[in-house]
């Protein structure tokens, strides 16, 4: 009776623990994601054959201690030995590390080597971070001149728990960057405000973008498909907020990608001469605000003072148009208020201040005319 | 030697050398090491809390993906702030606390050298903690930066900001004061007999984490200054509009930063290398190479720094320089672990909770020690930078390394400071508890950094959410484990049993040897003669 309880308990016991592993190994994520480069490959290679000798180590290291844990215990009647200090013994274990030391540093600086050779390149993309999206900028090889800026695409609804959350939460933007496979991809990175990190782990790849600085890094995707990434620079309030998203295609894709981009581009080309009415300028405004000034604005206009103050109410919004277009076209210093003049357009900004000009509780009833912000572009 | 406090005959008005006051004056003017070590130990748990209820607020919103409870920038002010209390706040005082208590009693000196600055050097600090923690209540709320406080996103502050500046300033103060106090009196005061290759290894520890903390703390008042004229007086030290450069700063700090890392890791080296030899019975296997490993990690520390930005772009040759003078620091690390369990080895092992938390220490401080290693190889690094993964690491060094030391201390040496002992029984609760919910927050955070979980997000993808709930849960255990450590202290202090005069069967320094139990206010007023 006691036996087969005591066995049925071992036996459920047993089928819990590998219910548990099967569902750890299926479910969960333990190691590096999966290379698409060789860069990638060499990196997993290496850490796996560091993981492997620092595995023996420890367990002969912690083998002697638990060893004598077990055996050398007060408690079975082992008496204390004196012995202390022997040159041999010291003299081995600080020359047998530094000769593992070595055994490691070896793979690694060739793998070192090989990531920072980013000579050749095929296609060359400069990515400026922004609090908080990336720009990205082709500026040589097939594509050259394609522009374009990238937001995080998740709804604000799924982060806040009022609609269920994608399968691709927090890791979908509007515009990804689009690469052809088995090209040498050299990545310039920036920023315009503070410090960010641009990475791609499929590719292995990390490069903080420094604000007043170019860095870069490179990559050679070998497989296509969509590859997902995140700011690794703490940039601010909305750090954990602006993925990074590249799409690797075939040649063919790719070529047809620039064409059918740049065609679009020239068609969504604002005309900065042309005049707008009220209404017009407040439906587009209502747009580039979602995109824009949201996140720390609030869809309120009432911000969340004092680091992001309102702009219902506010006397700058209030005032004369010209202060405005001054704060939103330079940015204020010190503050995360940007420069939004290199972002967007004549038209974008006309658009969104004439929208907040006349939202909310703002009623001045002026507009601001695409002609007027080239005017006072410095 | 007597065990009656010596605070007879003095009249009203002469100093406080030998008495002391009633009240709650008698800690604000006390200038007694054993009454400052103390003040620095409750301050330090004080802190810990306090830092450790944000980290519960942190693994709390980290429960599951989306925004709950705290917005992005509470969140971001959590993180920064439960960073600086707990280096600067908790663990840098809880050391100087032992260092109050022991390194006189050790070494057979009356007091510290500058008795009086002993006591600056503490009060700084309440008013130094008062300015992080006023710092969420100041319009625009503490700084959500990151304890490293990178430039440029300091400059977009409040004036939480100034705050904490300001702060680091006092906390560095106290810090610089309190090391010139440990180095002149273990320089200067020594008992006849006591040459420095005697000193208990807890001495050697701190004499040398003092001169780190000399060298270092001034560079850091100087990052933070320049980050405070950058803000208001119009220099532009990291800004490159006005011909600086953000990662100006980051060398600053990490010149700073890194030796700041063994600043906390020596003391706890210190106190492992009390607790172990005392356990085991048996003398510590390398005394001398114990002394030089320790030395020579601290002069590596000085050229290590540049490892925590392999990815900011600087030349492959700087890289592949710090990748090797940094796996460097491996042999002596090396060297230290191999005493401690050579000092174990055919020893007469008993299991008291100060051995169980040295030994938990001991282990987890090397598996820590090995990410070290992974992470220090540059091609890894990136794509390990600033993911769970460094948070783990860190972690297993700041947290199973210098704290599981403190608790061991504080288990060790409470009986002799007391005369009470603890509970054994909630004491071995205490450090299971510790080490399987330490292990249940920490380790699965490996994965999460393998598996590409960046740092300090408020918010995750949906693949990280199995292991944040482990870690949140085991984070909630190890908060109330904690609490369950004040109550085994304030027991211990109120109604534990009698200490017997010989604590530790196998403990020999002079504090062991040659001072009753419980020590009294006032020690070595003759200095003891050592053969």
């Amino acid at each position: 009776m006691g036996r087969s309880t005591a066995r049925r308990t071992a036996t459920w016991a047993l089928a819990l623990v590998a219910a548990a592993f099967s569902g750890l190994a299926l479910g969960l994520e333990w190691n590096l994601q999966p290379a698409a480069s060789r860069i990638a490959a060499d990196i997993h290679g290496l850490h796996e054959y560091v993981m492997i000798l620092v595995t023996v180590i420890f367990v002969g290291v912690f083998g002697f201690m638990f060893w004598a844990c077990y055996a050398h215990r007060k408690s079975k009647g082992h008496k204390a030995e004196q012995f202390h200090e022997n040159t041999t013994v010291e003299i081995i274990w600080t020359v047998i590390p530094a000769l593992i030391l070595i055994v490691i540093a070896w793979p690694a600086t060739s793998v070192l080597i090989a990531q920072r050779d980013t000579s050749n390149p095929d296609l060359t993309i400069k990515v400026t971070g922004f609090q908080w999206k990336w720009g990205y900028d082709y500026i040589k090889g097939e594509g050259e001149g394609i522009s374009f800026v990238s937001k995080l695409a998740t709804p604000r609804d799924q982060i806040e728990n009022k609609a269920p959350k994608g399968d691709n939460y927090l890791l979908e933007v509007d515009n990804e960057m689009v690469v052809p496979v088995g090209k040498k991809v050299r990545v310039l990175t920036t920023a315009a405000d503070v410090v960010h990190a641009w990475w791609i782990p499929a590719f292995g790849v990390k490069q903080d973008a420094m604000p007043g600085f170019i860095r870069d890094l490179h990559f050679k995707a070998e497989k296509t498909g969509t590859f997902r990434g995140q700011c690794v620079e703490l940039c601010g309030k909305e750090h954990g907020f602006m993925p990074i998203v590249v799409r690797v295609v075939t040649q063919d894709e790719y070529s047809k990608w620039v064409g059918e981009h740049k065609k679009a581009m020239a068609a969504a080309a604002d005309d900065p001469a042309k005049q707008h009415t009220l209404d017009e300028l407040k439906a587009r405004g209502e747009k580039v605000y979602a995109a824009n000034c949201v996140a720390c604005h609030q869809a309120s206009g009432k911000g969340t003072p004092p680091a992001f103050p309102p702009l219902d109410g506010s006397k700058v919004v209030n005032g004369p148009k010209e202060a405005e277009m001054d704060v939103v076209m330079n940015g204020r210093p010190n503050t995360a208020m940007q420069p939004f003049a290199r972002q967007l357009n004549d038209t974008e900004i006309a658009a969104v201040i004439t929208f907040t000009r006349n939202n909310w509780s703002n009623k001045v009833g002026d507009l601001v005319q695409p002609a007027e912000v080239k005017a006072a572009r410095k | 030697m007597s065990a009656v406090v010596d605070n007879h005959g003095h009249a009203a008005g002469h100093d406080d050398h030998h008495g002391y006051q009633g009240g709650v004056m008698r800690w604000i003017m006390t200038t007694n090491h054993k009454d400052i070590g103390t003040l620095y130990l409750w301050f330090s748990f004080i802190m810990f809390m306090a830092g450790g209820g944000m980290a519960m607020a942190i693994r709390l919103e980290l429960f599951e993906p989306g925004i709950q409870f705290f917005n992005p920038d509470l969140f971001n002010q959590f993180t920064t702030m439960h960073g600086l209390i707990m280096v600067f706040g908790a663990i840098m005082p809880a050391f100087v606390g032992f260092a109050n208590w022991q390194i006189p009693m050790m070494i057979g000196a009356p007091d510290m050298a500058f008795a009086r600055m002993n006591n600056w050097s503490f009060w700084i600090l309440p008013f130094a903690a008062s300015l992080l923690i006023i710092s969420f209540f100041v319009p625009g709320g503490a700084p959500g930066v990151g304890w490293t406080m990178y430039a440029p996103l300091t400059v977009q502050m409040g004036v939480g900001m100034d705050l904490t500046i300001f702060a680091v300033h006092l906390l560095g103060m106290s810090s610089i004061m309190g090391s010139i106090n440990i180095i002149t009196t273990i320089l200067n005061m020594r008992a006849p007999g006591m040459t420095l290759m005697r000193m208990p290894l807890f001495v050697w520890t701190w004499l040398i984490t003092a001169y780190l903390l000399v060298a270092a703390m001034p560079v850091l008042a100087g990052a933070v200054t320049m980050t405070l004229t950058d803000r208001h007086f119009g220099t532009t030290f990291f800004n490159a509009a006005g011909g600086g450069d953000p990662v100006l700063y980051q060398h600053i700090f990490w010149f700073f930063g890194h030796p700041e890392v063994y600043i906390i890791a020596l003391p706890a080296f210190g106190v492992i290398s009390q607790v172990i030899p005392a356990f085991s019975r048996k003398p510590l296997f390398g005394y001398a190479s114990m002394v030089y490993a320790t030395s020579a990690i601290a002069i590596l520390s000085f050229i290590v720094w540049a490892h925590h930005m392999y990815t900011v772009g600087m030349p492959v040759s700087a890289q592949l320089f710090f990748m090797y003078a940094t796996t460097i620091i491996a042999v002596p690390t090396g060297v230290k672990v191999f005493n401690w369990v050579a000092t174990m080895w055919k020893g007469s092992l008993t299991f008291e909770t100060p051995m169980l938390f040295a030994i938990g220490f001991l282990f987890l401080f090397t598996l820590g020690g090995f990410t070290g290693l992974v992470l220090s190889l540059v091609p890894v690094d990136v794509q390990l930078q600033d993911t769970y993964y460094v948070v783990a690491h860190f972690h297993y060094v700041m947290v199973a390394g210098a704290l599981f030391s403190a608790f061991a201390g504080v288990y060790f040496w409470l009986p002799k400071w007391t005369g009470r002992m603890y509970d054994e029984t909630l004491g071995k609760w205490h450090f299971w508890l510790t080490m399987i919910f330490f292990n249940m927050i920490f380790f699965v955070q490996h994965f999460l950094g393998l598996a590409g979980m960046p740092r300090r997000i408020p918010d995750y993808p949906l693949m990280f959410e199995t292991w944040n709930k482990i870690s949140s849960i085991g984070a909630f255990g190890m908060g109330l484990s904690q609490v369950f450590f004040l109550y085994i202290v304030l027991k211990a202090i109120r109604t534990g049993e009698k200490a017997p005069e010989k604590v530790w069967e196998g403990a020999d320094s002079l504090e062991w040897t040659h001072l009753p139990t419980p020590v009294p206010y006032h020690t070595w007023e003759t200095p003891p003669v050592l053969k």
